[in-house]
């Protein structure tokens, strides 16, 4: 017997059939093929397979498929509206902030989660917040930076804004 | 120190595959599904050392969706053949066993079967189901035990001195000139004993394959792997293939750091595809990538190093023990030609010896061998700089090779930066900033040869005058980037009208692996070369639109220009619009074996803070220095630098595998298996030095390994600035250094000689 979800993946009304054992990560990728989201480990300890559920940071691979019936979810693939970048994509590529890429959908989840909440980290917050997120190519460094530079550009248009 | 005659080359542009990246499109190994796609599983040793004593594939195959089943019968039994893989040796029996157990398993996750279904739930259902009878044998789970007298031997026909079968496989013996009287010569000498734990590459992406064989016995292959060319070869030797019959498509790849230079799923999903009819797709769970995938080798090492009062070093001795694992094959030849190469010392003998053991089979990761050799010479020398009271920089600087010396390993230098890259982090300010209290200061040293290999590159103009460039080496660090930047520069066009790509192995020449930091040197010459071929072409062409000599054309800006100025200049996409009038398709293809490899060296810098009540130790600062002769993307090569000493500082502090009795090992999963994240570092400062390589036209060198060696040195050496105790066991996680804090028994110092 499989279960029909009717949920909100990227802002379109999905809908799919799933085993009561199959993963959120498992929908998305299998059922949705929506790959951005990908799996490092499957227990929850590398962020590889982050994604927005209700506007929480959330590692898909710990949430049963079903859970997510009336739910919201955000994926990598629903950061960039149609004609432009996310800031955060954007700052990824310039800061060159990926080397193979497959822990970037992942970190960029976490860093929009933690700017939607805090717009204006310092760098200590800023690792905090991508600790759940492993990467093995960078050092982290250049992740680090491309998110404090959105953080800053976010600062000065709240500047511009209020002058 | 950055020249400033290139237009492209040296800048910081956005990589060509970076928008797939960054929202989500990049196709991993993972991310392909055929239409009839069946799941594959593996079945495993649950043993670390038994003999297969029977397999009963019948319970298995009657499951409902079980499409098919393969076990050792499957495969062709091959002799033993050594042959170059990469930058490491194969020995294909050893390859074909290790992918499939024939009579005995030799760890916990060796293969025995393999199925295909059409669920996952199916093909799980049929794991369990499957009987295998086993007569376990005594394991052995470390170089000691393996090397004990009494212990279970792996393989019978290892003997290297000649005689019994030993768990020893090679025994690598260097020795030149007089090292008794070197030691002789010396005011102090030193000598220490330094163990390491088996640590795993700890990409992020798991192995991943699917197989689709077609009714005219051709299989096409989509994986990620660090070289799809090597998937193929090696894929069809364990098969008994010809290699034509398969197709190799290189997925993106989620990192290797030389794990991903072997093959472990693809002979399986291709053979289930063949015997099912449909395609196959496998993926290792993170438990099987840690327990069947290649971890780098544990070790014990003893090294000896004896000096003069003013810091001249007079003799080394070293002695080496690396398990390989399972197979033959450890790094530790590597280990012993890289340990002493930063320094000029005649007098030397090297041992390393290569020790099979009951675990997976190590793989190549990053530099192997490279950083256990500088983990022991490295603290040795900050040992004999303590107790000559000597600057640590200013004694490597003393001994450090340039160009003109006699390596320990052999060759004499060529044009090299190790003499620059201490200079650096000597003027840097992060070496003169003051430390506080239960804080340190540790440099350290280290070297790769880096490699050249074999490459192909084919470039085509277009009518509109964008190019393509073509290369055969998965890209994993962004080195789509530096071929364009680099193919940029010979034709004169902006980078953005240049598009790289990876294609599959039949659509390009044989290139080997993405390892030994040799794509942006080696693939880089065959995409110079065959740029360089376009350029001729080009002046020929616009020589006959003129009506003049090809020599009285010269290429410059991307333009074709008349050397006595009396033509206006012909631009590359003016030439490329009117080509079928002057030739047909611009098209040029290189196929090259790389020579004039340029070896890496790095110095580096770190401060740590120990808390003396639990034993942690936190990074406060890092700065390393290396030699990148060019950097052609300052940014990603930066962050293979950053990327490597991350690396190295998991090694050095958290990382091990740890086995119980039963050789099983206990953390095959991220949460114990700690690698270090973001909250746990600061940021890693970089200075790219760049001493040109006089081998490659733009100057390259490797980048992508050396930067993992100095690491484990760096940080024993600051926990001693910290606390006066020296570490010589990895990983120096909190519980180690508490007990070496607490400890009286800190070994010896550094005694005077004679
Ligand atoms: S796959 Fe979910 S945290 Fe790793
Ligand atoms: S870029 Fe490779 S894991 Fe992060």
């Amino acid at each position: 017997m499989k279960t029909h979800v009717t949920c909100s993946v990227n802002g379109d009304p999905v809908e799919f059939l799933v085993d009561d054992s199959q993963t959120l990560l498992s929908a998305l990728r299998d059922e949705l093929k929506l790959t951005g989201v990908k799996e490092g480990c499957g227990t929850g300890d590398c962020g590889a397979c982050s994604v927005l559920l209700n506007g929480e940071l959330t590692c898909s691979c710990l949430v049963f498929a079903p859970e997510v019936q009336n739910s919201q979810v955000v994926t990598v693939e629903g950061l960039a509206d149609p004609d432009n970048l996310h800031p955060l994509q954007a700052a990824f590529l310039e800061g060159a902030a990926l080397q193979c890429g497959i822990c970037t959908p992942g970190f960029l989840v976490a860093a929009k989660a933690l700017l939607d909440r805090n717009p204006t980290p310092n760098e200590k917050e800023v690792r905090y917040a991508i600790a759940g997120n492993l990467c093995r190519c960078t050092g982290y460094d250049k992740i680090v930076r491309s998110i404090l530079d959105v953080a800053a550009d976010l600062a000065s248009e709240s500047e511009t804004v209020g002058e | 120190m950055t020249s400033t005659s290139f237009k492209h080359i040296g800048q910081r542009s956005i990589r060509p595959d970076g928008l797939d990246k960054v929202t989500g499109k990049a196709r991993f190994g993972a991310d392909y599904y055929l239409p009839g796609m069946l799941v594959g599983v593996v079945v495993r040793s649950p043993h670390p050392h038994a003999t297969i004593k029977s397999i009963d594939t019948t319970a298995a195959r009657a499951i409902s969706g079980v499409k098919a089943v393969i076990t050792a019968q499957d495969f062709p039994e091959i002799s033993h053949e050594e042959a170059m893989s990469g930058e490491s040796v194969v020995d294909f029996r050893d390859l074909s066993h290790n992918v499939m157990a024939r009579d005995k398993v030799l760890y916990i996750g060796h293969p025995v079967a393999a199925i295909a279904a059409t669920s996952q739930q199916a093909a799980d259902a049929a794991a369990q189901a499957l009987q295998v009878v086993y007569e376990i044998h005594p394991h052995v789970l470390n170089v000691d035990e393996a090397m004990a007298s009494d212990a279970p031997i792996l393989h019978s026909d290892l003997d290297p001195d000649g005689g019994e079968p030993t768990n020893i496989a090679k025994r690598h013996v260097f020795n030149r000139g007089d090292t008794k009287q070197g030691f002789a010569r010396a005011d102090v000498v030193i000598e220490r004993e330094f163990t390491t734990k088996q640590v795993h590459q700890g990409y992020i992406e798991p192995h991943a394959v699917v197989a689709d064989t077609g009714e005219d016995g051709r299989s096409v292959v989509w994986c990620s792997s660090q070289g799809h060319f090597l998937v193929r070869d090696q894929t069809a030797k364990v098969l008994g293939w010809e290699r034509s019959r398969l197709k190799v498509i290189p997925a993106e790849i989620g990192g290797g750091f030389g794990g991903k230079t072997t093959i472990y799923l693809e002979p399986l999903a291709v053979l289930l595809s063949a015997k099912s009819g449909r395609p196959v797709k496998m993926v290792m769970s993170r438990d099987e990538v840690f327990m069947a995938t290649g971890p780098g080798p544990g070790s014990r090492v003893r090294v000896k190093i004896g000096a003069t009062s003013d810091g001249k070093i007079t003799a080394a001795e070293v002695w080496m023990a690396f398990d390989a694992g399972a197979f033959k094959g450890s790094p530790v030849g590597a280990a012993c030609q890289t340990v002493l190469a930063p320094y000029e010392i005649h007098d030397v003998s090297i041992t390393g010896l290569d020790v099979v053991i009951n675990t997976p089979k190590v793989a190549a990761y990053r530099a192997p061998g490279a950083p256990i050799g500088a983990f022991a010479a490295e603290s040795v020398l900050d040992e004999i700089a303590e107790a000559l009271s000597m600057d640590p920089i200013d004694l490597r600087y003393q001994n450090a090779v340039e160009e003109g010396s006699e390596s320990t390993y052999g060759p004499t230098f060529k044009l090299i930066g190790f003499k620059e890259t201490l200079e650096a982090i000597k003027e840097h300010p992060h070496y003169k900033a003051t430390l506080g209290p239960n804080q340190g200061r540790g440099v350290a040293c280290g070297f790769w040869f880096n490699a050249g290999l074999g490459s192909s590159a084919t470039v085509s103009i277009h009518e509109d005058g964008t190019a393509s460039v073509l290369t055969g080496s998965p890209d994993i660090g962004g080195s789509r980037a530096s071929m364009a930047l680099m193919a940029a520069e010979v034709l004169g066009i902006d980078e953005t009208r240049i598009r790289p790509s990876i294609v599959d192995t039949d659509s390009i020449g044989f290139t080997d692996v993405t390892g030994g930091s040799r794509v942006t040197f080696a693939t880089g010459m065959a995409v110079i070369e065959a740029c360089g071929e376009i350029v001729e072409d080009l002046r020929g062409r616009a020589a006959m639109i003129w009506g003049a000599e090809p020599d009285d054309v010269e290429w410059q800006s991307g333009q074709a220009q008349h050397s006595d100025g009396s033509k206006p200049p012909l631009s590359l996409a003016e030439i490329a619009g009117s080509a079928a009038k002057t030739g047909g398709p611009i098209a040029a293809t290189a196929s090259l074996t790389a020579r004039g490899v340029g070896p890496a060296f790095s110095t580096q810098v770190c401060d740590v803070e120990v808390d003396p009540d639990t034993g942690l130790v936190d990074i406060l600062r890092y700065t390393t220095a290396q030699d990148a002769g060019r950097a052609i993307h300052p940014s990603y090569v930066e962050g293979q630098m950053q990327g490597g000493v991350v690396q190295g500082i998991g090694w050095a502090l958290n990382e091990e595998y740890v086995y119980d009795d039963s050789g099983r090992m206990e953390n095959p999963m991220f949460l114990d298996y700690r690698m270090p994240v973001a909250s746990d570092l600061p940021m890693i400062d970089t200075v790219i030095v760049e001493v040109p390589n006089p081998g490659h036209p733009y100057g390259v060198r490797g980048v992508g390994e050396v930067g993992i060696v100095p690491p484990l040195a760096a940080i024993a050496n600051a926990i001693n600035g910290a606390t006066d105790v020296r570490l010589r066991d990895l990983p120096m996680s909190p519980p180690r250094v508490v007990d070496a804090l607490s400890s009286e028994l800190n070994g010896a110092t550094g005694t005077p000689a004679g």
